[in-house]
């Protein structure tokens, strides 16, 4: 039996989704792919009823903003995790700024349902075939998304603040 | 097992009469059996807890009973952050409550923001309720919640039968926009 | 099954109501909004709101240096703020890939199985205050200050800590420490013993609780439940076994775990826990190793204040350090330990800078509290508050 490693992950990987893999690289040992944001459920599904790796857990699903790369501006990180051979792997697909769709994995892991609400409420990417994509953690009349770059951190609201004392 | 008794407020005493003003006789009555309303969203709800439980008993100071429901509560004490989503929800339950009805502000969030300086977090409770005393802190010791609730009692003790009929308080209210 | 046999019996319409169970509300231990249609007694359906203390944690991150960083993870799971800041700190430090001396490893594992048993201990008698016995309550909460006595010991904070630093810990374990540990060690377990005596076995509290909130582990798995709360359905995911951190490989433990994921299996395997818990500190103090209290990473461990007067290098360090501007390879991690409510993660991306460019966590409450709806379903509203508490769901992690 062949041992189910980093290496056997990606090969299974690049034999069946070698035209939608981007990239793939190893830091700090995590397994990371870059994969075309349309491939992404496919590709869950495949790892999930893979008879070997079985990749069934999905631990995080998060959004990542980069203004400054064109065309792939926003992006969403998939950590999966395979129980029985402790084996992870980390899946990211990006998007442009006008046009953040993505399948939403809602019909694999019931899991993803909140988390992919958060990531629609804070940068504004739209899961397609989410149940429920609304704002979860901000107010629902809130018209930004705000972890985007572009938006401030702190509250608009205070004037007890005097810049000179802060070095802004 | 000594009780410690709440002392007598001064007023006039003889052999089998002792005479002092209402206000007085209530403001004590008061003080002693304050019911607050623990609203308590977050860390400092663990220190509440803490306060209430057996190492700090937060009963020996007349606080016994744990209001839960606003209406027949006396003290709303706001422990942890409030982000802007729950703030009209503060707002309402101090509403519901009655007069007279005075609020603590718990832990630097509830009473300034914090270090929660964000889009999300209301910065500080005096932005929809009035607020009659802070207690500083991230969160505070138990202890501090404790002197926080006695200087309330210090407030509630000599405050006049006809404070809350003042043109000052209306002013106050009016300038939250409660009625 | 109760619901079905409801349906069949008559088929004429029902009037269903809606309760508004929260967001303040004294069952419910934080503040989230439960918006449940219910049939008499009977739930038939559950809408949640949450969001109502969102702090954004994830923003601040990305304006503060990493030491700053510290303190907002004290702020998750407030219950157990010990876990919380050493898996933000054993994060960076994957990051900058240095390696701990033996001792910090150590102090540090006795610092979270301390915590896991202050939150454990939070739960469990939560859950026996919501079927009404506020008496084990009232018991181990004095022990359980006796944790926090520990805790101000080591780091002059009770509930938010601030524990331990970035390359070690700040400072080493006096010999009070040692000893009140030692102590705590000793005469806790009678004290747990005589709390487990009033509930475990107890009748009452068993015909309460056995049955409620089920969920199966598949369904479990499949909504990313870990920690306690899966465990008690029978999968033994432990991040401490599975991928070892901090030296967890040297100690001898179990992992409980229960068959059908209800509040009864939870509320034991919480006890459990607790016991495996001082087994750990126990071999953690006695081999104790000698040694540094700190690794050798001058760029993000504060010098000694002697140093600092004294030493140029020192001051230039600990300027560096205090400004935030201590270089960071550039990289992502992802890092996880076991909080107390499950698997505790860090996604850290650098771009080298002064402060994160982005750090995501991965908050166990925020995970497994969606599922809620589906256990509650077909319950009475006093079963899903047991079912609630002993879920764990601490508001401050799940909005973040």
């Amino acid at each position: 039996m062949t041992e189910i490693n980093n290496a056997y992950l990606l090969k299974e990987i690049q034999e069946e989704f070698g035209q939608s893999l981007i990239s793939a690289d190893e830091p700090y040992g995590l397994l990371t792919i870059e994969l075309e944001s349309s491939k992404i459920l496919d590709l869950l599904k495949y790892l999930y009823n893979h008879p070997s790796i079985q990749m069934q857990f999905l631990t995080d699903l998060c959004g990542i903003h980069y203004p400054q790369i064109i065309g792939k501006e926003l992006g969403v990180v998939y950590h999966v995790h395979s129980l029985i051979h402790n084996l992870r792997i980390r899946i990211k697909c990006f998007m442009p700024n006008d046009q953040a769709f993505i399948p939403s994995i809602t019909p694999l892991y019931s899991a993803a349902n909140w988390q992919e609400r958060e990531t629609f409420d804070f940068y504004g990417i739209i899961f397609n075939g989410h149940p429920n994509l609304k704002r979860i953690l901000n107010v629902d009349e809130m018209d930004y998304f705000p972890l985007r770059k572009e938006y401030p951190l702190e509250d608009g609201t205070r004037t007890d603040k005097d810049d000179t004392y802060f070095g802004r | 097992m000594s009780i410690q008794l709440a002392d007598a407020p001064p007023g006039l005493q003889g052999a089998g009469f002792f005479a002092t003003s209402l206000d007085k006789a209530v403001g004590l009555a008061r003080a002693n059996s304050i019911w607050p309303l623990p609203f308590a969203t977050s860390c400092c709800g663990i220190e509440f807890m803490a306060t209430m439980a057996s190492n700090y008993d937060m009963a020996r100071f007349g606080a016994e009973r744990l209001s839960f429901s606003p209406r027949q509560a006396d003290l709303l004490m706001v422990m942890g952050t409030i982000a802007k989503k729950m703030g009209p929800v503060v707002r309402q339950v101090y509403l519901q409550m009655a007069e007279p009805r005075w609020v603590i502000a718990v832990g630097a969030c509830a009473s300034s923001g914090g270090i929660f300086d964000t889009y999300s977090v209301l910065q500080g409770i005096d932005k929809v309720v009035p607020v009659d005393v802070y207690v500083p802190g991230c969160p505070p010791r138990p202890e501090q919640i404790i002197d926080g609730i006695t200087k309330i009692q210090e407030l509630v003790k000599n405050e006049s039968l006809r404070r809350r009929n003042s043109p000052e308080y209306q002013a106050l209210m009016a300038s939250y926009g409660i009625e | 099954m109760q619901n079905d046999t409801l349906i069949s019996l008559d088929q004429e319409k029902r009037e269903y109501t809606t309760l508004n169970l929260g967001p303040t509300h004294p069952a419910t231990h934080g503040i989230f909004q439960n918006v449940l249609t219910m049939d008499g007694e009977i739930i038939v359906d559950s809408e949640q709101t949450i969001g109502y203390i969102h702090r954004a944690f994830e923003k601040i991150a990305e304006h503060r240096p990493y030491y700053q960083v510290t303190p907002l993870t004290d702020r998750l799971n407030y219950c157990s703020s010990p876990i919380n800041n050493m898996g933000w700190h054993m994060t960076v430090e994957k990051l900058l890939g240095v390696e701990m001396p033996k001792r910090v490893d150590y102090m540090r594992v006795i610092i979270m199985e301390l915590a896991r048993i202050s939150d454990h201990l939070v739960c469990n008698s939560v859950i026996a205050v919501d079927t009404g016995a506020l008496t084990g309550f009232t018991y181990v909460f004095q022990w359980r200050e006796k944790i926090y006595d520990i805790f101000e010991s080591i780091c002059g904070a009770r509930l938010t800590t601030n524990i331990g630093r970035i390359g070690g810990m700040e400072r080493d374990f006096t010999k009070e420490v040692i000893q009140s540990i030692r102590d705590f060690l000793a005469n806790f377990p009678k004290v747990f013993a005589e709390f487990c005596n009033l509930l475990e076995r107890n009748r009452i509290f068993m015909d309460r609780i056995i049955g409620t909130g089920p969920i199966s582990a598949e369904r479990a798995l499949n909504y990313g439940f870990t920690g306690p709360n899966l465990r008690a359905t029978g999968v033994d995911y432990d991040v401490r076994v599975m991928n070892p951190y901090s030296s967890y490989q040297d100690f001898d433990f179990t992992i409980p775990v229960g068959v059908n994921g209800d509040t009864y299996d939870r509320f034991m395997v919480r006890q459990q826990e607790i016991r495996e818990s001082l087994k750990i500190i126990e071999q953690a103090l006695n081999n104790l190793p000698e040694g540094k209290f700190f690794a050798d990473v001058p760029e993000f461990f504060l010098p000694p204040k002697v140093e600092v007067y004294n030493n140029m290098e020192a001051l230039i360090y600990h300027f560096k350090i205090v400004m935030g501007e201590a270089d960071v390879p550039v990289g992502e991690v992802y890092h996880s330990i076991e909080g107390g409510n499950g698997e505790l993660g860090f996604y850290l991306v650098s771009d080298g800078g002064r402060a994160a460019y982005r750090l995501h966590f991965r908050r166990p409450c925020f995970i497994y509290y969606q599922a809620f709806p589906e256990m509650i379903k077909g319950s009475t509203l006093s079963d899903a508050i047991v079912a609630m508490s002993s879920m764990n769901v601490i508001a401050g992690e799940l909005d973040a």
